[in-house]
């Protein structure tokens, strides 16, 4: 049972957590300007130290729900794969497991699309779609988006949709791959 | 007039104020050679400084006075570099000076950046040929008309000149960054460590260098640990040690097999649960290892602290020193102020009785293994006059603050000690901090 103060901690804890993500993950981005190029070492601490933080938040968010065991699949997809940032933050539960998520997506995709909410649909998912003819640049333009690493582009994703739990999907150890 | 005046003031606060100091000058890398007659600093721009220390003056009214070091040589290692296959920059800084022993007048030493080591020949010239038959003093050939006698050049004396010549480059050899250099008591090989692989070169030859530690996963995103240094043993041509992000410690027997992966001793501290931490991982890498002169211990520092291995225990270590403690309980802002990223050297005394490592606010820090005494020195112009016994000074971690202490919020982590080094004989270590050495003596009585 977890009383009120457990969860004040937890809340700190979680805070703690998210805060120390999102310094590695600015601290990961600076890194690939620097003279002298990524360097392994600091790459590899990096992920270990928001390898730490992600476990910690998972588990502090866990602890901090009220009830446990599986939620039903069309419940949480309403709040999962919502990327605003007002809404994860008023959530104290937003993290399914990273497996469940993606696989999930595509149902979310079709609920929504059910729904009428195209315009709601985080960026992420909007990549995969074709595109309108109005707003898509010519494919025989060069795209002026700096090109990164696959790893990168995923966390610059995450990055934009401000949204660290969906750190989860990724395994953090693409970031030494980049080399 | 005024702004005469003016410009002056601000001429001279320039001058007197050196906290401006540009990157290039910042000090890479301290080392003294084997006989402790030299001493040569590397920089963050590429280039080596040589010290020489001045012959002892035996007159009675100087009695007081040591050799001092003074500048003997100063050339420029490295150059910036441009890796056009991965469109990186490599930077010129020089991560480590190793000197070969003297075996003849000149002198030798291994510099290294990320990518390439070279063998510099530090040598004395004091003589010229003059009076060559077929040109001038100023090299211009003679109209061969005007040349109606043969004469024989003769070396005559010349004012002392020192150069620096690269005699052998070892390049194309490391994919990741260099960390360290090691050279062997053998005098014939060295070994050069980057992040994943060590790699044997014999001095004499730049082509060819033999892979002995290889420690890349076959798939990069498991890599759980880097090498952090490596060293040769200093007597056991065959041995070297080599340290880990995870806090162990190798040695390895270059007799055992061609790739030495399997070592034959393994020293880690099994980790404190209660001291746990999001920075765990961080401040047990280490990152520095040095054996001690007599070769039966092994020296480690990590962010904390610096521990004692005897080499025939590798379950723990024989002592443990804490460095700055205190840094504890502020690892969250070292994380995000990048300092908990900053490697520290540690080095052992002549006779391995006392070890030194550094610390922030200019300060460093002795133990004396023997009486357990240790001392926290500052390394800083403004509060020591040349020739002045440093005073110890004292961080104060919480309650009171005494007159001379210094509070832990205080400290400036801007100002970093990571290189040190001391002489092989006599008590006379230099201290690198930021672009400035300093070099310390014992008191004379």
């Amino acid at each position: 049972m977890s009383t009120a103060a457990d969860m004040d901690v937890n809340m700190d804890v979680n805070m703690e957590a998210r805060r120390i993500l999102a310094v590695s993950i600015s601290k990961l981005y600076a890194s690939r300007a620097q003279r002298g190029g990524l360097r392994l070492h600091r790459s590899l601490l990096l992920s270990l130290v928001m390898r730490s933080a992600r476990d910690i938040y998972h588990s502090s968010s866990r602890d901090s729900e009220p009830h446990s065991g599986p939620s039903p699949p069309e419940e949480p997809m309403d709040t999962t794969s919502s990327v605003e940032p007002e809404r994860t933050v008023s959530e104290p539960q937003p993290t399914s497991p990273s497996a469940q998520a993606a696989t999930e997506e595509p149902e979310a995709e079709y609920e929504r699309g059910a729904s009428g909410d195209k315009e709601n649909l985080s960026p992420a998912k909007q990549s995969r779609k074709r595109r309108g003819k109005t707003s898509a640049a010519p494919d025989f333009l060069p795209s002026k988006r700096a090109r990164l690493e696959p790893g990168e582009e995923r966390y610059a994703a995450c990055c934009r949709s401000g949204h660290p739990e969906s750190l989860t999907s990724l395994s953090l150890n693409r970031v030494i791959s980049a080399f | 007039m005024e702004e005469e005046s003016d410009t002056r003031k601000i001429n001279n606060s320039f001058l007197r104020d050196h906290n401006y100091a540009t990157e290039a000058d910042i000090i890479s890398t301290v080392e003294f050679n084997s006989s402790g007659e030299l001493l040569a600093t590397g920089d963050k721009g590429g280039r080596v400084v040589v010290f020489q220390r001045e012959q002892e003056v035996e007159n009675a009214n100087n009695s007081q006075r040591r050799g001092e070091y003074n500048v003997y040589s100063t050339f420029q290692s490295h150059e910036p570099e441009f890796d056009y296959l991965k469109s990186l920059e490599i930077e010129e800084k020089i991560n480590k000076i190793k000197w070969l022993p003297q075996q003849n007048a000149a002198y030798f030493l291994l510099s290294t950046n990320d990518k390439t080591v070279k063998l510099w020949k530090i040598s004395e010239r004091d003589k010229r040929p003059e009076g060559y038959n077929l040109k001038d003093e100023d090299g211009r050939i003679r109209d061969p008309s005007t040349i109606t006698s043969l004469r024989v050049p003769v070396l005559q004396p010349m004012d002392l000149m020192v150069e620096a010549t690269a005699r052998r480059v070892f390049s194309n050899a490391h994919t990741y960054h260099i960390n360290s250099i090691s050279v062997n008591s053998d005098h014939q090989t060295y070994i050069s460590t980057d992040d994943l692989q060590v790699n044997l070169w014999n001095l004499e030859i730049t082509n060819r260098s033999f892979n002995i530690v290889d420690i890349k996963p076959a798939n990069m995103e498991e890599l759980t640990e880097v090498i952090t240094s490596a060293e040769f043993h200093p007597q056991q041509c065959h041995t070297f040690a080599y340290s880990s992000s995870k806090g162990s410690i190798r040695l390895c027997d270059m007799r055992q097999a061609a790739l030495c992966d399997r070592h034959c001793k393994y020293f880690e501290e099994p980790e404190d649960p209660s001291t746990r931490s999001f920075f765990s991982e961080i401040i047990s890498s280490i990152s520095d290892v040095k054996f001690s002169h007599n070769g039966r211990y092994l020296m480690t520092r990590d962010y904390l602290t610096v521990k004692v291995w005897d080499l025939q225990m590798e379950n723990k270590p024989l002592e443990t020193y804490q460095v700055h403690d205190y840094l504890r309980g502020k690892l969250c802002s070292l994380y995000e102020n990048d300092c908990i990223f900053d490697k520290f050297e540690c080095v052992w005394n002549g006779s391995d009785s006392v070890i030194m490592t550094g610390s922030y606010n200019n300060f460093f820090r002795m133990f004396d293994r023997n009486t357990k005494r240790d001392v926290t020195l500052e390394a800083s112009r403004e509060n020591s006059k040349p020739r002045a016994i440093l005073k110890p000074r004292k961080v104060c971690i919480g309650g009171k603050r005494r007159k001379d202490e210094i509070s832990v919020d205080s400290l400036d982590f801007s100002k970093k000690i990571l290189h040190t080094t001391w002489h092989p004989h006599e008590n006379i270590i230099a201290v690198a901090a930021t672009n400035n050495l300093y070099i310390f003596q014992d008191k004379v009585n």
